[in-house]
């Protein structure tokens, strides 16, 4: 535990703590560009210069120097004034003074520091250095003159998103950021690349010349893309939402999100339900409708129907309050034809232990074997993914993959394709048996597409049967962000018989296969905000909200809940989802007792308790879930996602999504120029 | 006292003075002008009607970055952004609300390639709230119009700044 004084104060740190960490501790601000918490230490900007005594007498990059006893540091002597003023003049001897024209500008290191350490005029009249930009997709747009090769974007895309696919190229006033051969970035977390960079040689494709960071409304809120519930911060102007940033959450995205997350936003503009439609009698054609014609034609349908024929399905990106809402609605129909899984996934839902990501995201770091089951996390939650990367990257754990060979970014060891290389393994066969039970913290991650076969309970069995075994972790990573509350709640029905069903209330569904199972006879109603699969099939449209247009609550793969905030208002004639069902419980007489969220957050957590404890992580108890011995057919496991880029109506919608698929996915397979899979 | 204001009200006195400062300024230059036919000189400072100016290559000066929407005290100012067919930064929305507008200024001195100016215009007066309105196409036709005495007026500045 070395000792030292920093500007006369003394501290005491841990070992190995660089200088700059220890100033930081007792609030003297120290500028740097290359540094960052993430990612590993370059000392090539030389910002962050400081005195240091005893030593030579120079100034000495504070990232790179660990703290020792007796250290006398100061920040704000003469000598590292000076030194400050010199960087900076350095820097800005090349960088380009188009500010005004420029995407950071506002939120610029660059620009910040300048004002701060910076010299108002220059003293040099040769011309400034200019440089090639280059096409890295249609995500990033790189302006290259504006770069101070601090090497963040290299280090990011080799550490965090395991993608090597920048470099530096040549030497001195001729250096250069490059792809080395032309080719654009198939990581998909590059859009962080954007928020690493201090200064605007990379900034957002989307996003250019759309908006200033000081005229934005920002919104802390959470995501629904994919299961992990990513904190965000949305960035709106009146009513639009410009731009999705990643907030630091420690737990689940520390402080990334992936592309998806971040530049899905602009489907949120095109293809909404703004007003309600009505499938016309005549023509069979929907036509827009007013609130109480649907109301009127939906509870007219309810009441006719047997209400053993009545069924309610909860999409993908539902809110807790509004599955409430609707299950009471249901309920005191006496209905009880309710589902969630609308994947097609089967697993047993009696004990929560079963169906959450027990170890939590951050318990990754923990693991030193890793099992993967019919998962390709990259695909399903590239965060998971970044975790695993990093844990691999820390200390080389062992990781086993069961299901089809994928691109990870990591080297693994590929087991099986099929539940068979699982019965192995919980018979104690096979190399990847050994390092499991070698290991003392193995853990098990089980994919979404694991479970959406007809035998899914018996391979949730199969996997506890392994967790048990090896004392490893059970994790369910989910792909819906919906997906743990519906659960928790009991929105669920096993033997439910969908075809035969009458009435079936949509509350956000769109995937087509469950879609085709609905009797063509079906009067069906949509609650949603995109016109997409489910509303082309439904009866009567109700508009919805999107998930930056509501306040509502959020339960992640790990069983945490999230409460995410209304950022924008809902378009046209749309309204919350749960005000909605409370609407409609009106029109059939059995109105639903609670008139605000208050009331509906209190119902809820009169029943659940656990719903009121804000991002905690409330462990499951273990019980027996699932059935092993049930019979298990021989089938491969089929991966959950098969484009990154669409898995939503939201991200349906995108045009930039769109075009992610177009050059990322049909040009290049994605992640070709990854890592060698199988050690 | 009473002696006094008897003998000054009698010889007329005041009258007299005040009819003599009436006769003096018969014979010295007159200081009203003949408005509309006459106008008084402006400084070149003077901030009237905005305008929008081009380059000399007809290429517009505005490059959307906001900097005087941001200043704008009584925020009359509205714009939009979009890259241009050739990629460069450009607005697609330029508004200003004259009936907001306080004329203080602050937007040209926020302008760092001088496209918006307040220039030497002052008889704007419309017959209806709407037309005082303008958008960009408005303001650039008043560039056009203005340009040759703007850039006489902020050359004429430009040793002070």
């Amino acid at each position: 535990m070395p000792k030292l004084k920093i500007n006369n104060v003394e501290i005491e740190v841990e070992k190995g703590t660089s200088i700059l960490q220890a100033c930081e501790m007792l609030g003297h601000e120290v500028p740097r560009f290359c540094y960052h918490d993430r990612l590993s230490v370059p000392a090539n900007c030389r910002m962050c210069l400081v005195e240091v005594k005893p030593g030579p007498p120079k100034p000495q990059a504070s990232c790179a120097l660990a703290c020792a006893d007796n250290m006398e540091v100061f920040t704000d002597s003469p000598m590292v004034k000076k030194a400050r003023n010199g960087v900076m003049e350095m820097l800005l001897i090349n960088h380009p003074l188009d500010c005004p024209i420029c995407d950071q500008g506002g939120e610029c290191d660059l620009q910040d520091q300048a004002v701060g350490y910076g010299f108002d005029r220059s003293r040099y009249y040769e011309n400034k250095r200019a440089v090639k930009d280059k096409n890295l997709g249609p995500l990033i747009k790189t302006v290259m003159t504006r770069c101070i090769q601090c090497t963040r974007c290299i280090r990011f895309a080799e550490e965090i998103a395991g993608t090597p696919d920048l470099g530096m190229i040549h030497r001195g006033e001729d250096s250069e950021i490059s792809t080395f051969i032309e080719k654009t970035i198939t990581s998909e977390m590059s859009g962080n690349l954007i928020d690493v960079c201090p200064v605007g040689a990379l900034t957002s494709k989307p996003y250019a010349f759309q908006a200033r960071p000081w005229e934005l409304k920002k919104t802390e809120t959470i995501d629904v893309h994919d299961g992990l519930g990513c904190n965000i911060r949305v960035d709106s102007r009146g009513g639009e939402v410009m731009r999705i940033l990643p907030r630091l959450h420690e737990d689940i995205n520390e402080e990334w999100i992936d592309d998806r997350t971040r530049f899905a936003y602009d489907g949120l503009k095109r293809q909404r339900l703004d007003r309600p439609y009505v499938r016309d009698d005549k023509t069979g054609r929907l036509r827009p409708g007013t609130w109480e014609e649907a109301f009127l034609k939906v509870s007219e349908r309810i009441r006719a129907t047997n209400r053993g024929k009545v069924a309610a399905l909860a999409g993908d990106l539902c809110d807790a309050e509004s599955m409430v809402a609707l299950k009471d609605l249901m309920r005191s129909l006496g209905v009880d034809n309710l589902e969630c899984r609308v994947d097609g996934a089967r697993f047993d839902t009696s004990a929560r232990a079963g169906y959450i990501f027990n170890s939590g995201i951050s318990g990754i770091e923990q693991a030193d074997a890793i099992l993967l089951v019919g998962t390709d996390p990259r695909k399903e939650a590239a965060l998971v993914n970044a975790r695993i990367l990093k844990t691999w990257r820390g200390k080389r754990v062992k990781i086993g993959l069961i299901g089809e060979n994928a691109d990870l970014a990591y080297p693994y060891t590929h087991i099986g394709t099929g539940p068979a290389s699982l019965e192995d393994l919980a018979g104690g066969k096979g190399a990847f048996a050994d390092v499991l039970a070698n290991a003392k913290n193995p853990i098990l991650i089980v994919g979404a597409g694991a479970f959406r076969r007809e035998d899914g309970v018996a391979i949730q069995g199969l996997c506890r049967a392994v967790a048990e075994k090896y004392k490893a972790g059970y994790n369910v990573l989910h792909m819906a962000a919906s997906r743990v509350a519906a659960l928790d709640i009991g929105f669920v029905k096993d033997d439910l018989d969908l075809p035969a069903m009458q009435v079936v209330y949509l509350l956000g569904v769109d995937n087509p296969d469950i879609l085709d199972q609905i009797n063509p006879d079906a009067f069906v109603v949509y609650q949603g905000h995109h016109g997409d699969a489910g509303a082309m099939r439904a009866d009567v449209i109700l508009p919805g909200a999107a998930y930056t247009e509501k306040d509502g609550l959020y339960i992640n793969t790990e069983g945490r809940v999230q409460f995410a905030k209304q950022a924008v208002w809902p378009p046209g004639e749309a309204r919350e989802d749960w005000k909605i069902v409370r609407a409609l419980s009106a029109y059939l007489d059995r109105p639903l007792p609670y008139d605000d969220i208050i009331h509906l957050r209190g119902r809820m957590v009169r029943e659940w308790p656990h719903l009121a404890e804000l991002d905690a992580l409330i462990p499951a108890e273990w019980a027996a879930f699932g059935n092993p011995q049930a019979p298990i057919s021989k089938d491969a496991f089929v991966p959950a996602v098969s484009n990154f880029y669409m898995t939503n109506v939201i991200t349906r919608a995108s045009l930039t999504m769109a075009k992610c698929t177009d050059t990322l996915l049909k040009s290049a397979v994605m992640g070709e120029n990854g890592s060698v899979a199988a050690e | 006292m009473a002696f006094d204001q008897v003998a000054r009200s009698f010889m007329l006195s005041e009258i007299v003075k005040g009819m003599a400062l009436t006769f003096k300024y018969m014979f010295k230059p007159r200081v009203t002008i003949n408005y509309p036919y006459e106008k008084g000189p402006l400084s070149p400072r003077f901030r009237g009607e905005h305008a929008l100016r081009r380059y000399p290559n007809g290429e517009e000066r505005c490059i959307a970055c906001k900097l005087c929407e941001a200043i704008c005290p009584a925020l009359a100012i509205t714009i939009e952004a979009e890259p241009r067919e050739d990629g460069s930064r450009r607005t697609t929305r330029y508004d200003i609300d004259m009936t907001k507008c306080i004329y203080c200024g602050l937007c040209q001195e926020a302008c760092p390639v001088d496209a918006i100016v307040e220039g030497p215009n002052f008889e704007f007066a419309t017959e209806t709230r709407e037309e005082l309105f303008y958008n960009k196409e408005r303001l650039l036709a008043n560039g056009d119009r203005w340009e040759a005495q703007l850039a006489a007026n902020l050359a004429k500045d430009a040793p002070y700044r």
